[in-house]
Formats: structure tokens, C-alpha cells, sequence
């Protein structure tokens, strides 16, 4: 596939030259990056084939600097991105060319762990999975768990709303968590939400979360922990088809039965799991599913049997249950190692992610099935079947001309599958750079202009991470009926109630 | 504006808009504040001509789902029109597969709840105001004790329709549970009182109806004790559905209550109920039967209603502080959210109790907001309190209502 090259480096180098001046003054030496070499070990996040190098990088050490660097930004109109741990998958951290990347990577501190209040408060760069470690002693946990949780940043999750494995239970990460420090697109700190629930006024945090940094750059975030279950069963199941596989998961669901989690892989994506770290899931398996029960100790036997059943109703041909931490976690290495392990049965592959009503399952799949059949281009199947969110990995080889478009193709037809069943273009890997041309499939006119009216509260001066989510930026200044001089409300003499 | 005041060529825009239009009776007063005209769409299409109708004319809105709260919040600075969405009424499809319902904004929530029980589902928001709607129901971000378990209407709702203060239509969201496209406008609508926009329509996200369930309950007599009951519960790893306590007002010694909801299978539930009581300590109750006042807010006509969060390590302190303060207090005390109630006659005492529990609550990183109660009362108080990043919500509210047209003033910091 060809490298994009996206915004052309031009013009205003006085103003970028002004906010490297602020940011030389508000960092330490190696907080602030401008050699050209080292900028570019920068130009791209997760999803490798958007390059840009960025102007400048600055890697503050705490908000105030942060919010420093902001400020000059704002005050010079150059554009700011920010970046965690940079795995995001849809390019939501793709640097600017005339802008500032600022980097979270120096603000690792978990500041306070407090499992009498079912609590964390982190720094952005604090790595997901280090949250759990600081939890785990006091017999609590940070539920979302995105596959790549040992290197992904709180803030990227913050941002991305990520998910996880388990979010068909416990939800994503705006159900876990409860406050933020903001630094603004104009530069100030902000504090939005708390620590204890239901914060009154608008739940600014609820729009923030998920907007992939355009409203801003999160500088701690409080978050809620969760008491380890007392028992987690996990069940490995093969099946001849996912035909079978998905039956077995609706049956499952209709039972009233809520898994923490239900996942599934098929043949081809079985075989590269199985060539990448030898998972040794069942032989001839056309589809697998992977179910996790949590959960009292009580409950969890009562489902259990149900769920055995369940599986054998629908065809199921071998079940394998892992009881302790180190058989759950060999289950689980063959399905969180899927995508990169992809990379051992083709040279290249695009990760798709797109989300169908759960029902419409086998129907999806065939057609994906059917597109693979007609265009040539082989499609592995991974995904979290308890909630309909697909992971398609469509696999080329760059080196056969045409061979990345063909894929292309193929992945965005997938997405119109998606959008025709009422679906969506993204359930956990965000819009970014690179699905914004598929936003007004989903959304019309007027919905993607209602959802800038956010973004012009927040950033009138769209400085923060532009060019991400909405293929055409809204002109803040425009608000449409908005009129000068008196206030209707001050016209009719009730101006001193506000 | 006033009802005598309203020009007729804006009454006209407004009939013209939408087949039902009367003049407001005494009724439909809001908060005390008398609205000239009364619309009742029965469409979404009705609902965005009556904005535009009222945007060309410049009228204040106050929507109303069925007006079970509209006492809630601070009296309106002005209602020129009520925009009633009862005859919205419609559960619009339930599709039990996927564990999804959408509604229309004025279908009370009961009606949802029946449209999915015979799929053995439910919506997991209780219902706290007997009749509420759906779309009174997101505006203020109801909740009962299920919540500890489940969450709030933020992680239950997927998908939402609205109508801007200018009647352009927006949705949000998808119909699916799990979707990150663009930002989550149904967080910012939820809890916004009517100031940001007309909610329509909403898509909701099910759980499935457990077969068993059971109350445990103890009484305990001091703060401490309920502290330490439901702590001992919260953190140990039984999974409740809710824990809640109801805690009187009165001098020391008035027993109040520590329940516990579990549900499930019917083994498992057993055997858990067994844990839960022994954690609770002696005297711990099973029941079939939903304790008095469960679910319910503790004020009636004539009090002050009040809602109280913070960490959970506050517990005990805000327990003590609401019964030396003569509060009445029950609720989530497994998430940190309490209800309160003060006899409403006495707005001095209203005040020095709110103060005392707000510095308790504040120190204990949460808040206190008055919910209910006679208007002159809320005039006197400070209804919502201080409120971090409220200089956002005002350009947010700037954004979406530049006029200040919809329920002005109701909602925090005078917006
Ligand atoms: C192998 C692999 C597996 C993955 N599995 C999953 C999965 O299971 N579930 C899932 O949801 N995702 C998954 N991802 C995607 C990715 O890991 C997540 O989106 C993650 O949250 C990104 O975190 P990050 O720190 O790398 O963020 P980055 O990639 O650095 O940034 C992501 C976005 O967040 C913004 N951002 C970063 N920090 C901040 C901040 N402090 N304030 C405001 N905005 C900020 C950036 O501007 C950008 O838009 C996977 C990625 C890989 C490579």
C-alpha cells in the first residue's frame, strides 16, 4: 500500500518558532525534540501506512508544562495532536506537519490507589495494565483491557473509548471512568467529573471520552476499580463452522446468560495463532469460541453447566475449561495474539474493526465470506462475537501490485456491510484519520454538525488534533440564528436571573 | 413573556406548526412560571416545526415528558411554551436477539419495561417517579439502586434523536451497543435538564430478567455500624444487584436499615444471600419482598429533596451529618448516592443543612444538589452548588442554544 503523505508541509515557521521558544522555556532539555531525525521516529501511531513528521515534539513532565505548550499553541494557531503509547489503529495520533506532537510518555505516575473508595487517579502516559498491577494487591482490578494493555496509555484509551475483551460485561472505558484533568485547546486546566459519582451539570467527561483528542489533552484521569471476581472460569470450544460457533453464542445470550466475555476466531484466523504461538487450540476446528464466566463463586457453576450445554447443543465438538491463572491465560494467548500473529501467514494485513447488530452474524459473515470468494483477497476472522464487533483482517501482499487496493476494497465493503446492518464504521479502534471519509455513511449533515457544535465549544479555533473524525470541519463562527445586542430574555426583564 | 404577552403572530407560527395547540392552563405551570401556549406533537417532524416555529419567534421552550418532575431543578426565568412529548409515545422495537430497545421520548419507561418483559429483558433504570417518561427520565439522569450494579442511563443508552433549540434533527449513537464513530452527544443530553435539546427518540441497551432474587437486611443503629455493614458487603466479592440504606432522621438510637439485593440463578443466589447475610452481621433478614421505601426517594409533598454523593469511605460521615442535620437520607450506598429529605416550611433550616452536608459531602469529593421542592425555597438556596468546569458548560450551552431559549435557567449556573 502506498505511504500517504497528508498535509504538505508549507508556511508559518515564525509562529511554530514561537511555541518551540515557549516549550524550550517551560521543558527540560530533553522534553523537547526538533532534529529532524528523531522527529520522525514520530510520524506514525498503530497504523503504520499514514506517515507525517511533525514540527515539533515536546514531552512535558506535568500539566502545568503541558498545558504551557498548549497555551503558545493556541495563542500562535499552530496545531497540536497528542500521543500516548501511539498503538492506536486509526491513526488518531498521526502527527500534523505544521504542528506539535505532545507526547504523555513522562507522565507515568499512578498517584493514588485507593480500593477503599474503588479508585485510581493516573497520570495519561500510566501504561492500562499498570493500573491493574497497583490494584491487584487490595484484590481489585481496572476492567477495560484493550489487547494491547501492556503497552497502551490510560490517556489513549481515555481518548479512543477503548474496549477490551471483557467490555461485553463490564463495558468500555466511559463506564470506568469517573473525572479528568483537561488541559483546553486554549491552554487552561480543567477539572470535569470527580471522584464521586453523577458529577452535576453536563457530563463534559461523557464527551470527552471517545473524542480522540480533539477536545483537548487529558492530563490525570480518576478511575473506577473493580473487586476481582471470587471465580473465573474459562471455556475453549470448537466447533465445524462459525455458523455453528454463532448459534452457540446467541443461544447463549438468550439463555440470559452475560459472559464476561465471548470470542471468536475462525479457521484461517486459528491457523496463524496457532503458527505464532502454537495456542494449540483444537485440530480441524472451523471456528473457535473463547467464553469467560466471572463472577460469585456460586453463580459462575450454575452458568457454567448451562453454557457446556449450550455448546453442545449447537454442535460443538470439543470443549477444553481452564481453571487456573496460567491454563486461562494459554486460551487467551491464541486469541490477543491474533492480530500481529496474522503476520505469519501473510506479508501484509489491514485490521478492521466494524460492529453489527449480533444477530446479523452469520449473514455478515457470509457476505464477508462471499467478497473474499470474488475479489481473491483472503480474510481472517477475529472478533467479539458477544457484542457484534468484528475484526476482520484482511491479508495482502504490498509487493504484488495492486494487491493493497484489492484489500481496500474489500475492507471498506466490509464496512458498508456494517453500516447496511445497522451497525457502525468503528466499535473500539475510533475514527482517526483514517475513517473519517466513512463518517457521513453513518451520520447525515446535520448529526455530524450537531456533534461539532461540541467541538466549537471546546476548541473554536480547531488546534486540537484537526483533521481527525469529521471529514469537514465546522466553522465555529457561524451559528446559525445567533444575534447581537440585547437578549430577548434581558428584553423582557428577566436578564438579572442569570 | 407572559401568557398576555405572547404576540399573535407568534401563537399562529406555533398552531401552524403542529396539529395540537392550546393556551396553557393553570396546570402546566412550570415551577410556578406560567407558560402562554401548550404544543403536543405527535411526531418528530411536529417536534421540529415547533422549534423553528418557535426559534422565527423567539420563544422560550420548556419541554415535558409527563410532567412528573418538573418541579426538579430551578424554576424557568421564562416559559413562553411547553412542548409536551407524550403524544411521542411509541416503544418503537424491541429486538430481543440483540439485547436493544428504542423508544420515543414521551413512552413512559414502564411501557418499555413491558414491551421487553415477555422476552424475560429489562431496561436496568428503575423507576424511581411512578408514570416518568423515557426522555424526563434521560433529562434527569434518573437512578435507583440497581445502579451499582448496572450503571446509570450513561451506560445504558446507545443511540438518541434530538431536536435542536433551532429544529434542526441530529442523531447520535447506532443501535448497536458497542460504536465509538463521533462524539457521545447522548452523555452531554443525558442529565441536561431540557437546555441543550429536545430529546425524541433513545436506544437503549437491555439486560436480561434474572430467575431469582432475594433481599438481606439488617437494621443498625449508629453510622459507624452501617458504614462497616456496607462496606464489608461492597467489597467483598458476592456481586450485588444493589446496596442501600435508609437512614430516618431523629435523635440517636432510630434504627435505620442496610439491604442487600441479590439476583440470579436460584442456587446461586441462595448461597450467596447466605454470605451476604453473615457479612451484614446478627440479626440480618432474607426476603422475598422488596423492603419498604425500596427504589423510592425519601420526600413527599411540601419537602426538600436533595441528592448527596461522595467517595465511598464518606459513608459513615455524610450518615452522621444527615441525622444531626434532622435529613432524612436513603439510597445507593454502594456507589456513593444518597437521596435526602427536609421538611420544606423552614427554608433557614433548609439552608444550614445543606451547608453542613455540603461541607461533609465536599470532603468527601462529592456533591450536594437540591432536587425537588417549593419553589421559593429553591429561590432562597443555592440549588446546584459550585460545580467544576462550569465555564465549559456554558459555552457548550452557547453552542447548542445561543439564544438561551430552552428551559433557561433551570440547569447549573444559570443556564
Ligand atoms: C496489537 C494491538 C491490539 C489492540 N487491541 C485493542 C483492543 O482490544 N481494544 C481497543 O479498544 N483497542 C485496541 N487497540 C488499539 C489501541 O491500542 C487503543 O486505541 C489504545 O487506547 C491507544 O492508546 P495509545 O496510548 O497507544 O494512544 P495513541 O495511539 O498514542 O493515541 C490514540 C488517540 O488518543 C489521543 N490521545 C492520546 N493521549 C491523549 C491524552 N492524554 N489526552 C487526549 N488525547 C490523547 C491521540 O491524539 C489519538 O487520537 C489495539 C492496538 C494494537 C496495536
Amino acid at each position: 500500500m502506498a505511504t500517504t503523505e497528508l498535509h504538505e508541509r508549507s508556511t508559518d515557521h515564525g509562529a511554530l518558532a514561537a511555541v518551540e521558544r515557549r516549550a524550550r522555556e517551560l521543558l527540560s532539555r530533553e522534553g523537547v525534540i526538533s532534529d529532524h531525525q528523531r522527529l520522525r521516529t514520530y510520524e506514525c501511531d498503530g497504523l503504520a501506512h499514514y506517515r507525517v513528521t511533525p514540527a515539533l515534539v515536546v514531552i512535558p513532565e506535568d500539566a502545568e508544562q503541558l498545558a504551557g505548550v498548549v497555551e503558545a499553541c493556541a495563542h500562535n494557531r499552530v496545531p497540536f495532536v497528542a500521543r500516548g503509547s501511539g498503538t492506536g489503529l486509526s491513526g488518531g495520533a498521526l502527527p500534523h506537519a505544521e504542528g506539535v506532537l505532545v507526547v504523555t510518555s513522562r507522565m507515568r505516575a499512578i498517584r493514588e490507589v485507593r480500593p477503599q473508595d474503588q479508585r485510581a487517579v493516573v497520570e495519561p502516559g500510566v501504561i492500562n495494565l499498570d493500573v491493574t498491577r497497583a490494584a491487584a494487591p487490595h484484590g481489585y482490578y481496572y476492567a477495560p483491557d484493550p489487547s494491547s494493555q501492556q503497552i497502551c496509555s490510560i490517556g489513549g484509551n481515555l481518548a479512543e473509548n477503548s474496549g477490551g475483551a471483557h467490555c461485553l460485561k463490564y463495558g468500555f472505558t466511559s463506564n470506568h471512568v469517573l473525572g479528568a484533568e483537561l488541559v483546553t485547546p486554549q491552554g487552561e486546566i480543567v477539572e470535569i467529573g470527580g471522584a464521586a459519582p453523577d458529577t452535576p451539570g453536563y457530563d463534559l467527561l461523557g464527551a470527552v471520552v471517545g473524542s480522540e483528542g480533539t477536545l483537548g489533552v487529558v492530563t490525570s484521569a480518576t478511575v473506577r476499580l473493580v473487586r476481582l471476581p471470587e471465580e473465573v472460569r474459562t471455556l475453549l470450544v470448537g466447533f465445524e463452522t462459525t455458523d455453528h460457533a454463532g448459534a452457540a453464542t446467541s443461544a447463549i445470550i438468550a439463555a440470559g446468560i452475560l459472559p464476561a466475555a465471548i470470542e471468536m476466531m475462525d479457521a484461517l484466523a486459528i491457523e496463524a495463532a496457532e503458527a505464532a504461538v502454537h495456542c494449540n487450540y483444537p485440530a480441524g476446528a472451523g471456528a473457535v469460541l473463547v467464553i469467560e464466566l466471572d463472577g460469585a463463586a456460586a453463580e459462575v457453576a450454575a452458568e457454567f453447566d448451562e453454557v457446556e450445554r449450550l455448546c453442545r447443543d449447537n454442535g460443538s465438538f470439543e470443549q477444553r475449561v481452564a481453571t487456573d491463572p496460567t491454563d486461562r491465560a494459554l486460551i487467551w494467548k491464541g486469541r490477543k495474539s491474533a492480530f500481529a500473529a496474522v503476520g505469519r501467514i501473510s506479508p501484509d494485513y489491514i485490521v478492521q474493526d466494524g460492529v453489527i447488530p449480533r444477530t446479523a452474524l452469520p449473514e455478515v459473515l457470509k457476505a464477508i465470506a462471499e467478497l473474499s470468494e470474488s475479489s481473491g483477497v483472503r480474510v481472517a476472522n477475529v472478533f467479539h462475537a458477544g457484542d457484534g464487533n468484528l475484526h476482520p483482517l484482511v491479508l495482502f501482499d504490498d509487493s504484488v501490485e495492486g494487491a493493497g487496493e484489492a484489500a481496500e476494497k474489500v475492507s471498506g465493503a466490509i464496512l458498508d456491510l456494517c453500516i447496511g446492518h445497522g451497525g457502525s464504521i468503528t466499535g473500539e479502534h475510533g475514527v482517526g484519520v483514517d475513517k473519517a471519509k466513512y463518517m457521513p455513511r453513518m451520520y447525515d449533515e446535520d448529526d455530524l454538525d450537531t456533534m461539532q457544535l461540541v467541538r466549537c465549544a471546546f476548541d473554536p479555533d480547531n488546534v486540537s488534533n484537526p483533521g481527525k473524525i469529521f471529514p469537514t470541519p465546522r466553522l465555529c463562527g457561524e451559528v446559525p440564528g445567533r444575534h447581537k445586542g440585547v437578549h430577548p430574555l434581558q428584553d423582557a426583564g428577566l436578564a438579572e436571573v442569570f | 413573556m407572559s401568557a398576555g404577552t405572547l404576540d399573535q403572530t407568534a401563537r399562529d407560527a406555533v398552531a401552524s406548526a403542529c396539529a395540537q395547540v392550546d393556551d396553557a392552563a393553570p396546570a402546566d405551570a412550570v415551577d410556578g412560571v406560567a407558560p402562554a401556549l401548550v404544543a403536543r406533537p405527535s411526531s418528530p417532524d411536529q417536534v421540529a416545526e415547533v422549534l423553528r416555529a418557535a426559534a422565527a419567534h423567539r420563544l422560550t421552550v420548556v419541554p415535558r415528558g409527563r410532567g412528573t418532575k418538573m418541579t426538579w431543578g430551578l424554576p424557568p426565568a421564562s416559559a413562553d411554551l411547553v412542548l409536551d412529548l407524550a403524544g411521542l409515545d411509541r416503544v418503537l422495537d424491541h429486538a430481543a436477539g440483540d439485547l436493544i430497545v428504542a423508544a420515543q421520548a414521551g413512552a413512559r419507561l414502564r411501557d418499555v419495561q413491558d414491551a421487553v418483559a415477555g422476552a424475560r429483558q429489562r431496561l436496568a433504570i428503575d423507576e424511581t417517579v411512578p408514570g416518568a417518561s423515557i426522555g424526563g427520565t434521560l433529562a434527569t439522569n434518573v437512578s435507583g439502586p440497581r445502579r451499582m450494579l448496572v450503571g446509570t442511563a450513561r451506560d445504558l443508552l446507545i443511540g438518541i434523536t434530538v431536536v435542536r433549540a433551532d429544529g434542526v434533527r441530529a442523531k447520535a449513537g447506532g443501535r448497536v451497543v458497542k460504536n465509538v464513530a463521533g462524539y457521545d452527544l447522548g452523555k452531554l443530553l443525558i442529565g441536561s435538564y431540557g437546555t441543550l435539546a429536545v430529546i425524541t427518540e433513545a436506544l437503549f441497551r437491555l439486560h436480561p430478567l434474572e430467575d431469582a432474587r432475594r433481599w438481606v437486611t439488617v437494621e443498625v443503629d449508629d453510622a459507624g455500624r452501617a458504614h462497616e455493614a456496607a462496606s464489608a458487603v461492597v467489597h467483598a466479592q458476592a456481586v450485588p444487584t444493589a446496596v442501600e440504606v435508609d437512614w430516618p432522621a431523629g435523635s440517636g438510637g432510630t434504627r435505620g436499615t442496610v439491604s442487600v439485593l441479590l439476583e440470579g440463578r436460584p442456587q446461586g443466589v441462595e448461597t450467596r444471600a447466605r454470605t451476604v447475610a453473615s457479612l451484614l452481621g446478627s440479626g440480618a433478614q432474607g426476603s422475598e419482598e422488596e423492603p419498604a421505601g425500596w427504589a423510592a426517594y425519601p420526600w413527599g409533598e411540601g419537602d426538600v429533596g436533595l441528592k448527596l454523593t461522595f467517595v465511598l469511605s464518606g459513608l459513615g460521615d455524610v450518615l452522621g451529618a444527615a441525622r444531626e442535620s434532622g435529613v432524612h437520607v436513603r439510597g445507593s450506598a454502594g456507589t456513593g448516592v444518597l437521596y435526602g429529605s427536609v421538611p420544606g416550611d423552614d427554608a433557614d433550616a433548609v439552608g444550614s443543612a445543606l451547608g453542613r452536608l455540603r461541607e461533609v459531602c465536599g470532603r468527601h469529593q462529592g456533591h450536594v444538589v437540591v432536587v425537588d421542592g417549593p419553589a421559593e425555597v429553591k429561590r432562597s438556596v443555592d440549588v446546584w452548588g459550585t460545580v467544576p468546569g462550569q465555564g465549559l458548560m456554558q459555552r457548550v450551552k452557547d453552542q447548542f442554544d445561543p439564544e438561551h431559549r430552552l428551559a433557561p435557567g433551570r440547569f447549573v449556573g444559570g443556564i
